[in-house]
Formats: structure tokens, sequence, C-alpha cells
């Protein structure tokens, strides 16, 4: 075991450290700690452009294959990129969708044609994408999904009707990658295709979800009769699940050690405001200070044991990488009711109104979201035992009726 | 950055596993707790004479394997999992861990020498019998007598006190208070003015034993490191056996939770094994995440032991990192034993299934050390009373 980095990553992690440090300055400046999860409402245009100033430097796309367009980053660089990201206060990216998962999933499924299409754009900070997974009939059961896209042998195209939920910063996209049904009488997983669909058409509408935040960075978005080239279906008509799951393969990456040092930033501010408001002489919640810095701490260790460990390679997920999403969104959740308990009756007085919350406020309400999405924490369980332990599914209600 | 286990250490901790499977049984295990002792003496004969394990990290030089603390902890574990009754806890996570931190090149070169090629069984006796884990904990006292020590003061939670044939004692200059005036020194147990007893445990797999000093004196050259300096010594010893202690802990909560999914996997109820319920398949998963998030915190307090043993780059963290694994580990392996314990069902409260053995343990190194709740506090104050850095 070797916990330290190379002499030459070392070099890399100052020349990322240097460069965002001169350029996260003059117009960008307010950008800092902006942004991401639970703030993207904030500043969208202005991140935009950040986006494409990271472009210009060479920093979108770190861990893709130069000749995608991207910087051929080792794992080990990619982490140091990551961590430098989040510790200099670079906003959230709104190119993240694009550059972790669409590009990824293009790399390994997509045709020639798609690949040139849509990199570029990706690559170069100014084309956005949103995921168009979830349906009101299709959170958990993510099979069950009712869009349908449907051949048009007139037009050439693929016509799509449906509703996709959930879907954050839709409204600020150029494309939506959708999984819609291709085989109307099919159940379940088969029958399903992985769709590169134009926001701006006639046949989408994207309506705002009001969040339970006052805020909205989540979006419902309808399909009636929108259109698809038929070139930008990814894989053939009736296997997009193969695809959507090689998509979420990609999620766990290595961008999760920049997650952990936005949270090591709002663990320290509840530090901070304990010291200061004598919260820290309590000692029920000295130990939950403790317990939430001993976690924290151990899931950096755990994602080191992730990326250290073979998990990737063969696709399969190691042990500690099943845990991960379970562990981390328990974690902050409980880190939003601290930040409450810390504050005490103040945390009840907001900003301003009619409802301005600060940032800790709107942290510890929308956390609440870390345990939903993306695999609840009950579906991450039975993914745990079933995946992890082996256990047995639960039986099945047998699907005997086509989707209609 | 490589935070995974080397073919080599892979290597070290498979063989000890293998090792064990076959001496550690279900069956050698109820032997050896039986008695008072506590271990088959042939088979602590066995593991240092062919395993060599009681050597695993003691320099070359004073006759060990010259190995790290990784190599410890990777032994440790596999020692948790298959609950092995021996003295290697207290001889080579509290005595020998002494002896590097604190010994003269002297001192380490006979008593570790007869450590390693003899099998001699050692251990750290410091806490008087209160329930904390810091200076105050220690309750002994010595007077200087020219260049001589005398030594009065009882210890309670000696592990292996009773057995053991070199004991390293903590005692405080009569008057002085908290990390002040505390000494360490070698003592062999059958000096003149030294009793010890067993105390029977409700974990009968691993023993503890009183000391009673009574005007036992000692010459210069017992002392162990600067007289009055010996607090430092000492909490690094506990931190080094902390993490040790914490990878014992991670090893149960594995056997536990890989005994839990095969006994559910078999039990049939409702016609369906019961491992089909969610009801159980999550609290499984629960004890997968905690035994993950567990090791994770215990390898990387493993690697920071070894450079604070070596005098590298993280040393400083030790107290920090052994906390939280410590802390982390104890909390999650009394969860798991409780979980395993419901999910067993009614055999699991019965005295001929495992399950109860690693219950008990789970509660007795939980509680060996500073529990989770005397951890978190001393990350508490390093994070809440510390002066503001900025």
């Amino acid at each position: 075991m070797k916990l330290s980095f190379s002499a030459e990553d070392e070099q890399f992690r100052e020349e990322t450290a240097a460069w965002l440090n001169e350029n996260l300055t003059g117009e960008f400046a307010k950008l800092k700690y902006r942004g991401g999860p639970g703030d993207e409402h904030t500043y969208p245009k202005e991140r935009q452009q950040w986006e494409k100033k990271l472009a210009e430097g060479g920093w979108t796309c770190v861990g893709w294959p130069r000749e995608y367009g991207g910087r051929g980053c080792s794992i080990e660089q990619q982490v140091i990129f990551f961590e430098e990201y989040a510790r200099a206060g670079a906003p959230g990216r709104v190119g993240h969708i694009g550059e972790g998962l669409t590009g990824p999933t293009l790399i390994a499924f997509g045709t020639e044609a798609q690949k040139q299409k849509y990199l570029p754009g990706i690559v170069a900070g100014t084309e956005l994408w949103c995921q168009g997974y979830s349906e009101p009939g299709a959170g958990s059961d993510l099979a069950n999904v009712k869009t349908r896209a449907r051949f048009d042998d007139a037009s050439g195209k693929w016509i799509l009707d449906g509703q996709k939920v959930w879907t954050s910063l839709a409204h600020e996209s150029d494309y939506c990658f959708v999984i819609a049904r291709t085989d109307p009488d099919s159940v379940a997983h088969k029958g399903l295709g992985f769709f590169l669909v134009k926001m701006d058409q006639p046949g989408i509408e994207v309506r705002p979800i009001e969040q339970i935040t006052g805020t909205s960075e989540f979006n419902e978005v309808f399909f009636d009769g929108a259109e698809c080239d038929a070139q930008d279906i990814v894989g053939a008509p009736g296997e997009g699940w193969k695809v959507a799951m090689g998509l979420l393969g990609f999620e766990r990456g290595v961008s999760t050690l920049g997650q952990q040092m936005q949270f090591q930033n709002e663990f320290d501010q509840v530090v901070e405001l304990a010291r200061r408001n004598g919260a820290g002489q309590d000692p029920a919640i000295r130990q939950r200070i403790a317990r939430a810095h001993t976690e924290l701490k151990i899931m950096r260790y755990n994602a080191m044991r992730m990326l250290s460990g073979q998990s990737g390679s063969d696709g399969s997920l190691q042990k500690e990488a099943l845990i991960y999403k379970l562990f981390w969104a328990t974690w902050h959740r409980s880190l939003g009711e601290l930040a409450m308990d810390v504050m005490g009756p103040e945390c009840e007085i907001l900003e301003g109104g009619p409802y301005e919350l600060s940032r800790l406020q709107s942290m510890y309400l929308f956390v609440r979201s870390d345990t939903i999405y993306g695999g609840t924490n009950q579906i991450q369980r039975n993914i745990i035992a079933e995946r992890g332990l082996g256990m047995p599914k639960e039986p099945r209600v047998a699907v005997n009726q086509a989707v209609k | 950055m490589e935070f995974a286990f080397t073919e080599e250490q892979e290597m070290i901790r498979d063989t000890a596993a293998a090792f064990l499977a076959e001496v550690s049984t279900s069956e050698a295990i109820r032997q050896a707790m039986a008695t008072e002792r506590g271990y088959d003496p042939e088979l602590w004969q066995r593991i240092c004479g062919e395993m060599y394990w009681q050597a695993i990290h003691v320099p070359e030089a004073y006759g060990g394997m010259g190995l790290g603390y990784v190599e410890v902890v990777a032994m440790m574990e596999q020692m948790g999992r298959y609950l092995l009754c021996s003295p290697f806890f207290s001889t080579v996570c509290l005595a020998s861990n002494a002896l590097l931190v604190a010994g003269s090149d002297e001192q380490k070169s006979h008593w570790l020498g007869k450590l390693c090629a003899e099998g001699l069984t050692a251990t750290v006796a410091f806490n008087g019998g209160v329930n904390r884990w810091d200076a105050q904990c220690v309750t002994a006292s010595y007077r200087r007598e020219g260049d001589a020590f005398l030594l009065n003061g009882d210890y309670r939670y000696v592990i292996d006190g009773h057995t053991s044939e070199l004991l390293i004692v903590a005692a405080r200059e009569e008057g002085s208070q908290g990390e002040q005036g505390l000494s360490l020194f070698l003592l062999p147990a059958d000096s003149a003015g030294v009793s010890t007893k067993w105390l029977p445990t409700m974990d009968q797999a691993r023993k503890q034993a009183s000391v009673c000093l009574t005007d036992v004196a000692l010459s210069a050259d017992a002392l162990l490191g600067e007289a009055g300096q010996g607090w430092t010594a000492l909490s690094e010893v506990i931190n080094l056996a902390s993490v040790a202690l914490a990878a014992e802990q991670v090893g149960g909560c594995q056997q536990l939770l890989d005994m839990t999914v095969d006994y559910t996997a078999e039990r049939v109820q409702f016609n369906r094994p019961i491992a089909s319920f969610q009801a159980v398949k999550h609290k499984a998963a629960d004890m997968m995440l905690q035994t993950e998030v567990a090791r994770s915190g215990v390898y990387y307090a493993a690697c920071v032991a070894q450079e604070a043993l070596e005098g590298g780059e993280l040393a400083a963290e030790l107290p920090e990192a052994a906390s939280v694994a410590k802390s982390y580990c104890s909390d999650a392996y009394f969860a798991i034993a409780g979980d395993a314990l419901q999910l067993f069902g009614g055999v699991g409260f019965t005295w001929e299934y495992d399950v109860h053995l690693y219950f008990k343990r789970a509660k007795s190194s939980e509680h060996l050390l500073g529990n989770g709740a005397v951890h978190r506090e001393r990350l508490a104050a390093l994070l809440l009373d510390t002066e503001d850095v900025a």
C-alpha cells in the first residue's frame, strides 16, 4: 500500500491549482462555491461561459482519450484534477452530464458519425446535455419506461411521445439522451432504444419543477411528436437498456473525490459555526461532528480503495464501489440535519423573504434528494444484497401485460 | 498512489487465513477459552516456530522479519475473523510496539530478541481500573530511591496479564497529574512484589487479568524511555494497538456477515429462504456497508501507523487516524454482531452456534482502549478546541 502521489502527479497538481487560481478571477470570481446540486439554478449563463473558459485551457473531459479531444489523464491525475477543482471552489459544472455520461457512452457504444457529431461540442463546452431516464411511472422501476419511439418511414425519423421527469438542467441543455420504447408490445428492459434528441424543437416542452427549496433545477420534459434523426439512435432498436446500464457504470467514476471536497467545504462551514456559536461545547453535538468527520475521512479512503482496485477494467463493481452511493448519500443527509442542529433555533430564520435560504438551509433541504435520486437507499440495498452478497431476488409478481 | 495490498501482502493474508481456518476451528476456540490460560501453548509455539508471526514487524536487526504495520493489520484482520485464541495481540500489538516506540537499542536487542527467538509472551499494563483511556487512567505510582524506583499500584483490563512472562507497566511519579510524570518500566512477571490474577470475562476468548504491584523495586535499566516522558510513548502504543484492534474488529464484521449470508440462504420460512426477504437483505446490505467502510478506515490507519513507526510524513496523523478507525470499527462490529444475532433468530441465542462468541468479542473490543464515544471525543477536541490556525 502506498498513499503518496508520484512527483509527476504532484507537478500536475500544481499546474492544475495554478491555472484555476489564475482564471477563477474577474467575471468568474462570483461563481466560487456556486452551482452544483442544490444550487444549480445559480448563474447558469455565467457558468456556461466558465465551461468554455475551462475548454480553452484544456480542462474539460480530462479523463477522455486524446483521440476524442480529451486530456488523456491517468486515474491519479483525474483524482487530482477533481480535488483541486473543488478545493479552489470552482463552480458546479454545467457540462458534467455530457462529459461524464454522454461522452463515455458514445465512445463505448456510438457510431463514428455520432462521435464526430457530438463529442467536439462537449469538449469545447459549447453543447450541454441532460438525461432523459426517469418517468412518472418509472422511478425505482426504471425499466417501466412508457415514452414511445416510432420510426416514421415517410420522414425517415424517429418520433417520440411521452414524458420524462427529474431532468436537471433541461432548460439550459442543447441535447437530451432519452430511453424510449421502440417496440410497443415489449415490457420491462426489452424493446427499448437509446436516443440523442435535440432540445430546441417544437415537439419538446420543458416545465420546471418547484422543489422543497422553493427553487427549480429539475424539470419535466414533455415529448409530443418530437423528432430524432435516424442516425441518432445509439445501438440497435431494442438494445437501449444495455446502453443505458453501461452508462450507469460510468457514473461511479473519479469525480467522487471532487464531490468529497465539496462535502468537506460544507462540513468545515458547520464546524466553524459550531466553534463560533458555542454548539461545539455541547457533548451530543461534539459526538455528531466527530462522527461526521470520521465518515467523511473514510469516504475518501474508500474512494482511494475504489480507484486503486480493479473495478472498471471488467465493468464489475468491487464491494467498496457498490456501497459508495448509499454511504455518501446517507452521510450527506445527516450533515444537513447536523447543520440545523448546530444552528439551533436560528436555523428557522431565513436570509430574507419570501423564501431566501442560506447555503446551509438550502443544503439541509436539498440533501433529502440524495437518498432518492440515482437509486434510492432502498434500491441501493437491494443492489448490494443481490450483487455484493449474492442474496436471492424478491420473488416478483408475474408481468403478463404488455405496456400499451 | 496504490491503496491496495501488494501481491506479497495478499499472500501473507491468504496464508494466515488458510492456517487459521485449520487451527482456529470452533472446537479449538471453545477448548482454549474454557481454560484459565486462554490459549493452546502448543499452538502458540507452532505459530512462533513455523509461522514466525510474533516477529512480523520487528526489524531484522533485532531478529524479526522486518515487515510493516500493514502486514500486522492484515494478520489481525484474519485473527479477528477466525477468533484466534493467542497472546498475539498482547505480545505483538502492545508489548512489541512499546519496545519499538520507547526502547533503547539494548532493550530492543534483548527483549525483542527473546520475543522473536523464544516466543516470549508479554503485555502492557496501564489502566488502573477506570473508565477512561487518557493519561489519567494510570493510577499506579513510583517513587525514586536514588537511581532506583519503587512501584506500587493496581491495574485492571490487562490483556493476558496472568500468563505474560514480561510486563511493561506504566506508573506516575508520586504527586504527578495528567500527562506529566508518567514512566514505563520493564518488569519480568516473576519479580518480587508482582501478583497477577485472572479476571473471568464475558468474552472468554480473550483473557484479562489484574496486576498488583507491592513495593516493587526496579533498577534504572528497567526504565523504558525517559523518566517522566512516558505518556508520549504510551499514547503512541495505545494508538498503534487501537489500529490493530480495529483490524481485528473488521475481521469479525466480515465473518459475521459471511455467516449471516450463508445462514439466511439456508433457513427456509414461508416456503422461501429468508435471504429473499427485503427486510433481511436490507439489514445484510447495511452490514456489508459498515464492514467495507470499517475496512477502508483501518487500511488507511495501517498505512499511517507504518509511517509512525518509520518516522514518515504521515506520522503526525496517527492519533486522528487511530481514532477514526477505532471509533467506526467499534460501533460497526457491535451493530453487525447485534444484527447477525437477530437474523440468526433463536439459534443465535444458543451457546452451540458461534454467533455469541463474536457478539461477546464485539463488546469486549469496543470498550478496550476506548469505545466509539471516547475516540470521537478525541476527534472533537482536535476539531473544536484547538486554536484557529488561520
